[in-house]
Protein backbone atom coordinates (compact mmCIF):
# COMPACT_ATOMS: atom_id res chain seq x y z
CA UNK A 1 0.00 0.00 0.00
CA UNK A 2 1.22 3.51 -0.78
CA UNK A 3 2.63 5.23 2.37
CA UNK A 4 0.02 7.99 2.09
CA UNK A 5 -2.82 5.50 2.30
CA UNK A 6 -1.10 3.64 5.12
CA UNK A 7 -0.95 6.92 7.07
CA UNK A 8 -4.61 7.65 6.29
CA UNK A 9 -5.69 4.15 7.32
CA UNK A 10 -3.72 4.44 10.55
CA UNK A 11 -5.19 7.88 11.29
CA UNK A 12 -8.70 6.53 10.76
CA UNK A 13 -8.00 3.48 12.93
CA UNK A 14 -6.58 5.60 15.74
CA UNK A 15 -9.40 8.15 15.47
CA UNK A 16 -12.10 5.44 15.47
CA UNK A 17 -10.73 3.75 18.58
CA UNK A 18 -10.14 7.04 20.33
CA UNK A 19 -13.65 8.25 19.54
CA UNK A 20 -15.17 4.97 20.72
CA UNK A 21 -13.32 5.20 24.03
CA UNK A 22 -14.13 8.90 24.43
CA UNK A 23 -17.77 8.21 23.54
CA UNK A 24 -18.34 5.48 26.13
CA UNK A 25 -16.50 7.33 28.89
CA UNK A 26 -17.85 10.73 27.86
CA UNK A 27 -21.47 9.58 27.94
CA UNK A 28 -21.01 7.84 31.30
CA UNK A 29 -19.23 10.77 32.94
CA UNK A 30 -21.48 13.35 31.25
CA UNK A 31 -24.56 11.54 32.61
CA UNK A 32 -23.04 11.27 36.07
CA UNK A 33 -22.18 14.96 36.23
CA UNK A 34 -25.54 16.01 34.83
CA UNK A 35 -27.60 13.95 37.27
CA UNK A 36 -25.68 13.41 40.46
CA UNK A 37 -24.83 16.13 42.90
CA UNK A 38 -21.70 15.53 44.92
CA UNK A 39 -18.94 17.65 46.42
CA UNK A 40 -16.23 18.55 43.93
CA UNK A 41 -18.53 18.07 40.96
CA UNK A 42 -17.48 21.26 39.18
CA UNK A 43 -13.83 20.65 40.06
CA UNK A 44 -14.06 17.23 38.43
CA UNK A 45 -15.69 18.86 35.40
CA UNK A 46 -12.80 21.31 35.19
CA UNK A 47 -10.13 18.62 35.46
CA UNK A 48 -11.82 16.50 32.81
CA UNK A 49 -12.01 19.51 30.48
CA UNK A 50 -8.28 20.24 30.86
CA UNK A 51 -7.13 18.20 27.83
CA UNK A 52 -9.18 20.53 25.63
CA UNK A 53 -7.30 23.64 26.72
CA UNK A 54 -3.89 22.27 27.69
CA UNK A 55 -1.14 22.29 25.07
CA UNK A 56 -0.85 18.77 23.59
CA UNK A 57 2.87 18.78 24.39
CA UNK A 58 2.05 19.12 28.09
CA UNK A 59 -0.30 16.19 27.79
CA UNK A 60 2.29 14.24 25.80
CA UNK A 61 4.86 14.83 28.49
CA UNK A 62 2.47 13.68 31.24
CA UNK A 63 1.73 10.54 29.26
CA UNK A 64 5.38 9.85 28.49
CA UNK A 65 6.27 10.22 32.15
CA UNK A 66 3.34 8.05 33.32
CA UNK A 67 3.25 5.41 30.59
CA UNK A 68 6.99 5.20 29.87
CA UNK A 69 9.16 2.33 31.02
CA UNK A 70 10.21 4.29 34.06
CA UNK A 71 6.72 5.70 34.62
CA UNK A 72 4.45 4.45 37.38
CA UNK A 73 1.73 3.08 35.09
CA UNK A 74 4.12 2.00 32.36
CA UNK A 75 6.33 0.03 34.74
CA UNK A 76 3.37 -1.83 36.23
CA UNK A 77 1.85 -2.59 32.83
CA UNK A 78 5.22 -3.95 31.76
CA UNK A 79 5.76 -6.02 34.91
CA UNK A 80 2.26 -7.48 35.15
CA UNK A 81 1.09 -7.80 31.58
CA UNK A 82 4.20 -7.25 29.45
CA UNK A 83 2.42 -4.32 27.80
CA UNK A 84 4.39 -1.37 26.53
CA UNK A 85 2.40 1.52 25.13
CA UNK A 86 5.21 3.85 24.04
CA UNK A 87 5.86 3.71 20.26
CA UNK A 88 2.68 1.72 19.60
CA UNK A 89 -0.53 2.70 17.84
CA UNK A 90 -2.38 1.84 21.05
CA UNK A 91 -0.34 4.58 22.72
CA UNK A 92 -1.49 6.94 19.97
CA UNK A 93 -5.10 5.89 20.68
CA UNK A 94 -4.73 6.77 24.36
CA UNK A 95 -3.25 10.17 23.56
CA UNK A 96 -6.00 10.91 21.04
CA UNK A 97 -8.76 9.60 23.32
CA UNK A 98 -7.70 11.88 26.17
CA UNK A 99 -7.55 14.89 23.88
CA UNK A 100 -10.93 14.04 22.33
CA UNK A 101 -12.70 13.14 25.57
CA UNK A 102 -13.85 16.65 26.61
CA UNK A 103 -15.41 17.16 23.18
CA UNK A 104 -17.80 14.28 23.92
CA UNK A 105 -18.21 14.72 27.63
CA UNK A 106 -19.05 18.46 27.53
CA UNK A 107 -21.94 18.26 25.02
CA UNK A 108 -23.10 14.97 26.58
CA UNK A 109 -23.46 16.63 29.97
CA UNK A 110 -25.25 19.61 28.39
CA UNK A 111 -27.56 17.30 26.44
CA UNK A 112 -28.45 15.22 29.50
CA UNK A 113 -29.20 18.36 31.47
CA UNK A 114 -31.72 19.54 28.88
CA UNK A 115 -33.64 16.24 28.88
CA UNK A 116 -37.03 16.83 30.51
CA UNK A 117 -37.09 14.86 33.77
CA UNK A 118 -40.87 14.50 33.58
CA UNK A 119 -40.55 12.25 30.53
CA UNK A 120 -38.27 9.93 32.48
CA UNK A 121 -40.68 10.01 35.42
CA UNK A 122 -43.53 9.11 33.10
CA UNK A 123 -41.59 6.04 31.97
CA UNK A 124 -40.86 5.06 35.58
CA UNK A 125 -44.53 5.37 36.47
CA UNK A 126 -45.26 2.95 33.65
CA UNK A 127 -42.96 0.45 35.33
CA UNK A 128 -39.89 0.71 33.12
CA UNK A 129 -36.60 -0.25 34.74
CA UNK A 130 -33.88 2.38 35.34
CA UNK A 131 -31.60 0.91 32.68
CA UNK A 132 -34.43 0.90 30.17
CA UNK A 133 -35.34 4.50 31.08
CA UNK A 134 -31.79 5.49 30.24
CA UNK A 135 -31.59 3.49 27.02
CA UNK A 136 -35.09 4.18 25.69
CA UNK A 137 -35.89 7.67 26.96
CA UNK A 138 -32.86 9.65 28.14
CA UNK A 139 -30.31 8.56 25.56
CA UNK A 140 -32.59 8.98 22.51
CA UNK A 141 -33.46 12.51 23.68
CA UNK A 142 -29.81 13.44 24.15
CA UNK A 143 -28.21 11.53 21.30
CA UNK A 144 -28.04 14.40 18.77
CA UNK A 145 -25.86 16.46 21.05
CA UNK A 146 -23.71 13.48 21.94
CA UNK A 147 -23.26 12.44 18.31
CA UNK A 148 -22.27 15.96 17.25
CA UNK A 149 -19.72 15.94 20.06
CA UNK A 150 -18.47 12.53 18.97
CA UNK A 151 -17.90 13.78 15.42
CA UNK A 152 -15.92 16.76 16.68
CA UNK A 153 -13.97 14.34 18.87
CA UNK A 154 -13.27 12.21 15.81
CA UNK A 155 -11.98 15.22 13.88
CA UNK A 156 -9.83 16.25 16.83
CA UNK A 157 -8.46 12.72 17.20
CA UNK A 158 -7.62 12.63 13.49
CA UNK A 159 -5.67 15.84 13.84
CA UNK A 160 -3.87 14.95 17.09
CA UNK A 161 -0.19 15.70 16.73
CA UNK A 162 1.78 16.90 19.73
CA UNK A 163 0.89 14.30 22.35
CA UNK A 164 0.88 11.51 19.76
CA UNK A 165 4.34 12.36 18.49
CA UNK A 166 5.76 12.32 22.00
CA UNK A 167 4.09 9.09 23.08
CA UNK A 168 3.92 7.04 19.90
CA UNK A 169 6.80 8.49 17.92
CA UNK A 170 6.80 8.55 14.15
CA UNK A 171 7.22 5.04 12.82
CA UNK A 172 6.06 4.77 9.20
CA UNK A 173 3.30 2.18 8.88
CA UNK A 174 2.99 1.70 12.63
CA UNK A 175 2.51 5.02 14.41
CA UNK A 176 3.01 7.64 11.71
CA UNK A 177 -0.44 9.18 11.37
CA UNK A 178 -1.43 11.70 8.69
CA UNK A 179 -0.63 14.76 10.76
CA UNK A 180 2.79 13.39 11.72
CA UNK A 181 3.50 12.33 8.13
CA UNK A 182 2.79 15.93 7.05
CA UNK A 183 5.28 17.23 9.61
CA UNK A 184 7.95 14.73 8.52
CA UNK A 185 7.43 15.54 4.85
CA UNK A 186 7.79 19.28 5.46
CA UNK A 187 10.88 18.77 7.63
CA UNK A 188 12.49 16.75 4.87
CA UNK A 189 11.48 19.23 2.15
CA UNK A 190 9.19 16.73 0.38
CA UNK A 191 6.55 19.28 -0.56
CA UNK A 192 4.80 17.05 -3.09
CA UNK A 193 4.07 14.44 -0.41
CA UNK A 194 3.06 17.18 2.04
CA UNK A 195 0.63 18.62 -0.52
CA UNK A 196 -1.10 15.26 -1.04
CA UNK A 197 -1.31 14.65 2.69
CA UNK A 198 -2.77 18.04 3.60
CA UNK A 199 -5.37 17.78 0.84
CA UNK A 200 -6.52 14.38 2.12
CA UNK A 201 -6.57 15.61 5.72
CA UNK A 202 -8.54 18.73 4.77
CA UNK A 203 -11.08 16.69 2.80
CA UNK A 204 -11.67 14.27 5.69
CA UNK A 205 -12.02 17.13 8.21
CA UNK A 206 -14.47 19.04 6.00
CA UNK A 207 -16.58 15.90 5.60
CA UNK A 208 -16.65 15.34 9.35
CA UNK A 209 -17.55 18.97 10.12
CA UNK A 210 -20.34 19.00 7.53
CA UNK A 211 -21.82 15.86 9.06
CA UNK A 212 -21.52 17.31 12.55
CA UNK A 213 -23.23 20.50 11.41
CA UNK A 214 -26.14 18.53 9.94
CA UNK A 215 -26.65 16.58 13.14
CA UNK A 216 -26.64 19.65 15.37
CA UNK A 217 -28.22 22.64 13.64
CA UNK A 218 -27.11 25.19 16.19
CA UNK A 219 -28.74 23.42 19.06
CA UNK A 220 -25.86 22.02 21.01
CA UNK A 221 -24.34 24.48 23.42
CA UNK A 222 -21.10 23.99 25.29
CA UNK A 223 -21.37 24.61 28.97
CA UNK B 1 -16.53 56.11 21.52
CA UNK B 2 -15.68 54.50 18.18
CA UNK B 3 -13.00 57.07 17.27
CA UNK B 4 -11.19 56.40 20.52
CA UNK B 5 -11.50 52.66 20.00
CA UNK B 6 -10.14 52.98 16.49
CA UNK B 7 -7.14 54.90 17.73
CA UNK B 8 -6.49 52.29 20.39
CA UNK B 9 -6.74 49.50 17.87
CA UNK B 10 -4.39 51.31 15.51
CA UNK B 11 -1.79 51.90 18.21
CA UNK B 12 -2.02 48.23 19.23
CA UNK B 13 -1.41 47.19 15.62
CA UNK B 14 1.54 49.59 15.33
CA UNK B 15 3.00 48.33 18.58
CA UNK B 16 2.75 44.76 17.30
CA UNK B 17 4.32 45.71 13.96
CA UNK B 18 7.15 47.53 15.71
CA UNK B 19 7.88 44.53 17.89
CA UNK B 20 7.99 42.27 14.83
CA UNK B 21 10.42 44.51 12.90
CA UNK B 22 13.95 43.41 13.73
CA UNK B 23 16.04 45.38 16.17
CA UNK B 24 19.23 47.18 15.20
CA UNK B 25 21.87 44.65 16.27
CA UNK B 26 19.73 41.56 16.55
CA UNK B 27 20.69 38.40 14.68
CA UNK B 28 18.85 35.12 14.35
CA UNK B 29 21.05 32.04 14.49
CA UNK B 30 19.64 28.71 13.31
CA UNK B 31 21.81 25.98 14.79
CA UNK B 32 21.81 22.19 14.76
CA UNK B 33 20.05 20.60 17.75
CA UNK B 34 23.33 19.10 18.99
CA UNK B 35 24.70 22.63 19.49
CA UNK B 36 21.87 23.62 21.86
CA UNK B 37 23.73 23.84 25.18
CA UNK B 38 27.03 25.12 23.81
CA UNK B 39 25.45 27.84 21.65
CA UNK B 40 23.27 29.11 24.48
CA UNK B 41 26.40 29.73 26.52
CA UNK B 42 28.37 31.13 23.58
CA UNK B 43 25.55 33.55 22.70
CA UNK B 44 25.46 34.76 26.31
CA UNK B 45 29.18 35.44 26.19
CA UNK B 46 28.80 37.24 22.87
CA UNK B 47 26.01 39.46 24.16
CA UNK B 48 28.00 40.27 27.28
CA UNK B 49 31.04 41.23 25.21
CA UNK B 50 29.04 43.27 22.71
CA UNK B 51 26.50 45.41 24.58
CA UNK B 52 23.46 46.19 22.45
CA UNK B 53 23.80 43.00 20.43
CA UNK B 54 21.15 40.36 20.72
CA UNK B 55 21.39 36.77 19.51
CA UNK B 56 18.16 34.87 18.92
CA UNK B 57 18.76 31.12 18.83
CA UNK B 58 16.65 28.70 16.84
CA UNK B 59 17.48 25.01 17.27
CA UNK B 60 16.31 21.99 15.30
CA UNK B 61 17.41 19.22 12.99
CA UNK B 62 19.75 20.75 10.40
CA UNK B 63 17.47 19.57 7.60
CA UNK B 64 14.42 21.14 9.25
CA UNK B 65 16.32 24.43 9.70
CA UNK B 66 17.24 24.33 6.02
CA UNK B 67 13.58 23.92 5.08
CA UNK B 68 12.63 26.88 7.27
CA UNK B 69 15.18 29.06 5.45
CA UNK B 70 14.10 27.76 2.05
CA UNK B 71 10.54 28.83 2.93
CA UNK B 72 11.75 32.34 3.75
CA UNK B 73 12.50 32.30 7.48
CA UNK B 74 14.61 35.39 8.31
CA UNK B 75 17.84 33.75 9.45
CA UNK B 76 21.21 35.53 9.63
CA UNK B 77 23.54 32.68 10.60
CA UNK B 78 23.19 28.97 9.86
CA UNK B 79 25.21 26.29 11.67
CA UNK B 80 24.65 22.76 10.35
CA UNK B 81 25.74 19.43 11.80
CA UNK B 82 26.90 18.11 8.44
CA UNK B 83 28.35 19.26 5.14
CA UNK B 84 25.49 17.79 3.13
CA UNK B 85 22.89 20.18 4.56
CA UNK B 86 25.19 23.17 4.02
CA UNK B 87 25.83 21.95 0.46
CA UNK B 88 22.08 21.99 -0.10
CA UNK B 89 21.88 25.51 1.36
CA UNK B 90 24.60 26.64 -1.06
CA UNK B 91 22.86 24.91 -3.96
CA UNK B 92 19.62 26.71 -3.10
CA UNK B 93 21.54 30.01 -2.95
CA UNK B 94 20.61 30.49 0.70
CA UNK B 95 24.30 30.69 1.58
CA UNK B 96 27.21 32.08 -0.46
CA UNK B 97 30.00 29.46 -0.71
CA UNK B 98 32.70 31.92 0.44
CA UNK B 99 30.87 32.58 3.74
CA UNK B 100 31.08 28.99 4.88
CA UNK B 101 33.66 27.76 7.36
CA UNK B 102 34.03 24.62 9.48
CA UNK B 103 34.15 25.54 13.14
CA UNK B 104 33.93 22.31 15.16
CA UNK B 105 34.01 18.52 14.94
CA UNK B 106 32.11 15.79 16.73
CA UNK B 107 31.93 12.03 17.01
CA UNK B 108 29.06 9.63 16.52
CA UNK B 109 28.52 7.31 19.47
CA UNK B 110 26.17 4.55 20.50
CA UNK B 111 24.64 5.33 23.89
CA UNK B 112 22.69 3.15 26.31
CA UNK B 113 20.81 4.18 29.47
CA UNK B 114 23.16 4.77 32.42
CA UNK B 115 21.82 1.70 34.27
CA UNK B 116 21.92 -0.57 31.22
CA UNK B 117 23.58 -3.98 31.55
CA UNK B 118 23.70 -4.66 27.81
CA UNK B 119 27.06 -5.74 26.48
CA UNK B 120 27.53 -3.86 23.23
CA UNK B 121 31.06 -3.69 21.92
CA UNK B 122 30.47 -3.85 18.18
CA UNK B 123 27.64 -2.62 15.95
CA UNK B 124 26.83 -6.25 15.21
CA UNK B 125 25.85 -6.72 18.88
CA UNK B 126 22.75 -4.62 18.15
CA UNK B 127 21.30 -7.70 16.42
CA UNK B 128 20.82 -9.46 19.76
CA UNK B 129 17.14 -9.81 20.73
CA UNK B 130 17.61 -7.94 24.03
CA UNK B 131 17.88 -4.81 21.90
CA UNK B 132 14.28 -4.25 20.86
CA UNK B 133 14.39 -0.56 20.07
CA UNK B 134 17.03 1.70 18.67
CA UNK B 135 16.67 5.50 18.58
CA UNK B 136 17.99 7.03 15.37
CA UNK B 137 17.52 10.52 13.96
CA UNK B 138 15.42 10.43 10.78
CA UNK B 139 18.01 10.46 7.96
CA UNK B 140 15.64 12.55 5.83
CA UNK B 141 16.25 15.62 7.96
CA UNK B 142 18.64 14.72 10.81
CA UNK B 143 22.40 14.65 10.07
CA UNK B 144 23.08 12.27 12.99
CA UNK B 145 20.65 9.87 11.31
CA UNK B 146 22.52 10.18 8.02
CA UNK B 147 25.85 9.46 9.69
CA UNK B 148 24.24 6.48 11.41
CA UNK B 149 22.81 5.17 8.17
CA UNK B 150 26.23 5.53 6.54
CA UNK B 151 27.90 3.54 9.32
CA UNK B 152 25.22 0.86 9.47
CA UNK B 153 25.11 0.45 5.69
CA UNK B 154 28.86 -0.06 5.65
CA UNK B 155 28.42 -2.72 8.33
CA UNK B 156 25.52 -4.27 6.38
CA UNK B 157 23.18 -3.64 9.32
CA UNK B 158 20.90 -0.84 8.10
CA UNK B 159 18.24 -3.17 6.68
CA UNK B 160 18.45 -5.92 9.36
CA UNK B 161 18.11 -3.37 12.18
CA UNK B 162 15.32 -1.46 10.40
CA UNK B 163 12.42 -2.99 12.36
CA UNK B 164 14.00 -1.94 15.66
CA UNK B 165 14.51 1.68 14.69
CA UNK B 166 12.58 4.55 16.22
CA UNK B 167 13.14 7.54 13.94
CA UNK B 168 13.31 10.84 15.78
CA UNK B 169 12.81 14.47 14.73
CA UNK B 170 16.27 15.53 15.84
CA UNK B 171 19.26 14.05 17.60
CA UNK B 172 18.22 15.36 21.02
CA UNK B 173 14.96 13.44 20.87
CA UNK B 174 16.92 10.22 20.28
CA UNK B 175 19.08 11.13 23.27
CA UNK B 176 15.99 11.76 25.40
CA UNK B 177 14.42 8.40 24.50
CA UNK B 178 17.60 6.58 25.55
CA UNK B 179 17.87 8.61 28.77
CA UNK B 180 14.26 7.68 29.66
CA UNK B 181 14.95 4.03 28.89
CA UNK B 182 12.30 3.96 26.16
CA UNK B 183 14.89 2.52 23.79
CA UNK B 184 17.74 0.19 24.78
CA UNK B 185 20.23 2.14 22.72
CA UNK B 186 20.53 5.09 20.37
CA UNK B 187 22.90 6.88 18.02
CA UNK B 188 23.83 10.38 19.10
CA UNK B 189 26.88 12.65 19.04
CA UNK B 190 29.70 12.36 21.54
CA UNK B 191 28.81 15.87 22.72
CA UNK B 192 25.21 14.77 23.43
CA UNK B 193 26.51 11.96 25.62
CA UNK B 194 28.56 14.52 27.55
CA UNK B 195 25.49 16.75 27.98
CA UNK B 196 23.49 13.81 29.41
CA UNK B 197 26.27 12.35 31.52
CA UNK B 198 24.67 10.38 34.36
CA UNK B 199 21.59 9.54 32.30
CA UNK B 200 23.31 7.78 29.39
CA UNK B 201 26.66 6.11 28.90
CA UNK B 202 28.70 5.59 25.77
CA UNK B 203 28.81 1.93 24.68
CA UNK B 204 31.09 2.54 21.72
CA UNK B 205 32.26 5.17 19.28
CA UNK B 206 30.91 4.53 15.81
CA UNK B 207 33.55 4.45 13.04
CA UNK B 208 32.70 6.83 10.20
CA UNK B 209 34.05 7.25 6.68
CA UNK B 210 33.31 11.00 6.66
CA UNK B 211 34.13 12.92 9.83
CA UNK B 212 31.35 14.79 11.63
CA UNK B 213 32.29 18.34 10.78
CA UNK B 214 30.06 21.37 11.43
CA UNK B 215 29.99 24.28 8.99
CA UNK B 216 28.69 27.75 9.88
CA UNK B 217 27.84 30.60 7.50
CA UNK B 218 26.17 33.97 7.24
CA UNK B 219 23.11 33.54 5.03
CA UNK B 220 22.59 35.28 1.70
CA UNK B 221 19.49 36.96 3.06
CA UNK B 222 21.12 38.12 6.30
CA UNK B 223 19.75 41.49 7.36
CA UNK B 224 22.82 42.04 9.54
CA UNK B 225 25.78 40.78 7.53
CA UNK B 226 28.46 42.58 9.56
CA UNK B 227 26.96 41.48 12.87
CA UNK B 228 26.57 37.92 11.54
CA UNK B 229 30.23 37.74 10.51
CA UNK B 230 31.25 39.12 13.89
CA UNK B 231 29.29 36.34 15.60
CA UNK B 232 30.86 33.68 13.35
CA UNK B 233 34.33 35.03 14.16
CA UNK B 234 33.37 34.87 17.86
CA UNK B 235 32.41 31.21 17.54
CA UNK B 236 35.85 30.43 16.10
CA UNK B 237 37.74 32.42 18.74
CA UNK B 238 39.46 30.65 21.68
CA UNK B 239 36.81 31.58 24.29
CA UNK B 240 33.94 30.02 22.34
CA UNK B 241 36.08 27.07 21.30
CA UNK B 242 36.77 26.44 24.98
CA UNK B 243 33.03 26.37 25.65
CA UNK B 244 32.53 23.94 22.76
CA UNK B 245 35.36 21.74 24.09
CA UNK B 246 33.70 21.68 27.49
CA UNK B 247 30.52 20.38 25.86
CA UNK B 248 32.43 17.56 24.19
CA UNK B 249 33.15 19.06 20.78
CA UNK B 250 36.56 18.97 19.13
CA UNK B 251 38.59 21.51 17.19
CA UNK B 252 37.71 21.66 13.46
Amino acid sequence: MHPTWTALALSLKVACWATAIALVLGVAVGFLLARRRFPGRELLDTILTLPMVMPPTVLGYYLLVLLGRQGWIGRNLQDWFGINLIFTWQGAVIAAAIVAFPLVFKPARAAFETVDGRLEDAARVLGVSEAAVFLRVTLPLAWRGILAGALLAFARAMGEFGATLMVAGSIPGRTQTLSIAVYEAVQAGQDDIANTLVLITSAVCIAVLLTAGRLAPGRVGYR
Amino acid sequence: MPANLNRRFLSAVLLFAASVASQAAEITVSAAASLTDAFKEIAQGYEAAHPGSKVLLNFGASGALLQQMAKGAPVDVFASADQETMDAAVAQKLVAPRERVNFVRNTLVLVVPADSTLAIKRLDDLRQPTVTRLAVGNPASVPAGRYTRQALETAGLWAPLGPKMIMTQNVRQALDYVARGETEAGFVYGSDAVAFKGKVKVAMEVPLATPVSYPIAATAGAAQTAESRRFIAWVQAPAAQAVLARYGFMKP
